[in-house]
């Protein structure tokens, strides 16, 4: 194992993070203080509590979970893209890096930014609604293996972009309205049966739902099938990119 | 002579139509320094490029002191050093920061004496702590062959390394390549500028549409394809040449002021002094005598053109 190669990508990742503190931190801070004003403390008031927790702190997983799959996949496939249109990715193919090493160090660096942010919002939310965690080790378990998760979907996404459009397409029109409509802001129990259904094919459903069993001790669908999901798409994603590396598709051609 | 590169039947085929290198197999010899030569799209950089792990081989293989670049690339890739063509390095970090990613990247730890060092020699030391994107494009040439350096290579590849630099920074990249070469390290170099190869290189292989034309030790090249022009300045003009010297194979320029007449080094007999001889008996007077040999950009523009037809 090249420990080296992946400290020294996962170093460099980081510091052009610490590089642009305000858009790696302060943007998707803001953001979601302002989803807390419009959502908490505006609107939330009129709302009824789900499942006997006010509709402030309700969305506070959901919050996370926005932030943190839309940062995940934004960190890694910026991380690996920005290389490629470059050119410096020719450094990294030329190394004797294997692929684990690579992705290793891309995504370990992107879900790491995704886990922090994830982490600042949560003691931020704290300022704005009462708030309690029912169950913390398996949140931060939740936290990372979604970061993780998403990270290598960006990871995907960067390898297979071959321009900046392509590469915001995917977050753009497939992730956020996915993660929007899998319960971000509210329970599935609230849509119509027809749309329920509907939801029960989204796959950001199962993680914003377990990542809010976590929290509260309650979800829309069992803490089992959300770690289940989760899981599965981490498997798949690490299969493309098993295969990309193997066929070296759209990286070494 | 031992080989530190062996290439064995390589092919490579781009998406499946072009064929960019074609059954190619020659070696590399452990120290010496070897340039590449060959039009725009010989198949110089896919060479290159498959052999350091940029792109995948088609067919065929590759060895780098005996390792498999395929499966056994850690080991094949930890001893080369790659300079690209295009100056292709992350705007906003720092030059050592850069160079310390490309020593991580090669599995070695952290040596900050080392990087120094090499730092210094390239003239880059004072400019550590500075963004890429306010350095030179000789400055940033530079880096790109301080990263290439920063894991000890013992090959080192150089895509044409002084492509748009100054004469200045071509002439101290020759004497780089040549301490490198002192030090044990094998160059392998692609170039446009001949001139350059005949410069440093020990041995030049050419490459047209993919295949190798040739490839052998400069001196014997220059020697076994390389012509020799005897000149000779006429002190006055004449119109016409006696059949004698035009037996000879001497032709007339300039508007009759000059007399050129080509001939063949390795022969014992040039001829020179039989054309010396007709001249004093024709009383041609002359002013100049000299000899030209034909230059390595020469022999391959010939050779290029022969393939072409």
């Amino acid at each position: 194992m090249n420990y080296y190669a992946i400290r020294a990508i996962y170093t460099f990742e980081m510091a052009r993070t610490l590089r642009t503190p305000l858009q790696s931190f302060a943007s998707p801070v803001i953001s979601t203080i302002l989803y807390f004003i419009v959502f908490g403390s505006a609107i939330g008031h009129r709302m009824i509590p789900v499942d006997g927790v006010s509709y402030g702190a309700f969305i506070v997983p959901g919050l996370i979970m926005l932030t943190v799959m839309t940062q995940s996949i934004a960190n890694a496939s910026f991380g690996i893209y920005f290389p490629k249109f470059l050119g410096t990715i020719y450094e990294h193919l030329s190394a004797p890096i294997s692929p684990i090493e690579m992705v290793t160090g891309y995504v370990g660096a992107a879900a790491t930014k995704s886990v922090v942010v994830g982490l600042i919002i949560l003691g931020v939310s704290f300022l704005f609604v009462p708030l309690e965690i029912a169950h913390p080790a398996l949140m931060m378990g939740l936290l990372m293996a979604t970061a993780f998760c998403f990270s290598l979907l960006g990871f995907i996404l960067g390898l297979w972009a071959r321009n900046f459009e392509q590469l915001n397409f995917v977050p753009t029109l497939i992730i956020t309205p996915l993660v929007f409509l899998g319960g971000s802001f509210y329970s599935i129990d609230m849509l119509p049966p027809i749309w329920r259904d509907v939801s029960m094919l989204n796959p950001a459903m199962y993680l914003i739902s377990g990542f809010r069993w976590a929290f509260f001790g309650s979800s829309d669908v069992s803490i089992q099938l959300s770690v289940v999901v989760i899981g599965f798409f981490i498997a798949v994603f690490l299969g493309i990119i098993w295969w990309i590396f193997a066929t070296g598709y759209r990286l070494r051609n | 002579m031992t080989a530190i590169v062996e290439v064995r039947d390589l092919t490579k085929r781009y998406d499946g139509e072009k064929l960019a290198l074609k059954n190619l197999s020659f070696k590399i010899v452990k120290g010496e320094i070897i340039a590449l030569l060959g039009p725009n799209g010989a198949g110089k950089t896919s060479l290159i490029s498959a052999i350091c792990g940029l792109t995948t081989i088609s067919q065929g293989k590759v060895f780098v002191s005996g390792f498999d670049v395929q499966a056994d690339y850690r080991n094949a890739r930890s001893l080369i050093g790659l300079v690209p063509q295009e100056l292709m390095l992350e705007p906003f970090e720092t030059v050592m920061g850069t160079v310390s990613l490309s020593r991580g990247l090669f599995g070695k730890a952290p040596n900050p004496s080392y990087l120094r060092g090499i730092l210094e020699r390239l003239s880059l030391w004072d400019k550590r702590d500075s963004p890429i994107r306010e350095l030179s494009g000789g400055m940033k040439r530079r880096v790109l062959i301080a990263k290439a350096l920063s894991h000890d290579p013992k090959i080192l590849f150089l895509d044409e390394p002084t492509a748009g630099v100054d004469v200045d920074l071509r002439r101290d990249m020759w004497r780089l390549v040549k301490d490198l070469q002192r030090n044990g390290v094998t160059i392998v170099l692609t170039t446009h500028y001949i001139e350059e190869a005949e410069e440093i290189a020990d041995r030049i292989a050419v490459i047209h549409d993919g295949q190798i034309l040739l490839i052998e030790d400069k001196r014997l090249l220059m020697k076994r394809l390389g012509k020799k022009q005897l000149l000779i300045e006429l002190a006055e003009p004449i119109e016409t040449l006696s059949n004698v010297l035009e037996e000879l194979g001497v032709k007339l320029h300039h508007e009759g002021c000059r007399l050129t007449y080509t001939y063949d080094m390795e022969v014992e007999q040039t001829g020179i002094p039989e054309i010396l001889g007709a001249l004093k008996s024709e009383g041609i007077r002359f002013n100049d005598v000299r000899t030209e040999q034909s230059s390595l950009e020469e022999i391959f523009i010939e050779l290029i053109a022969d393939k072409t037809g």
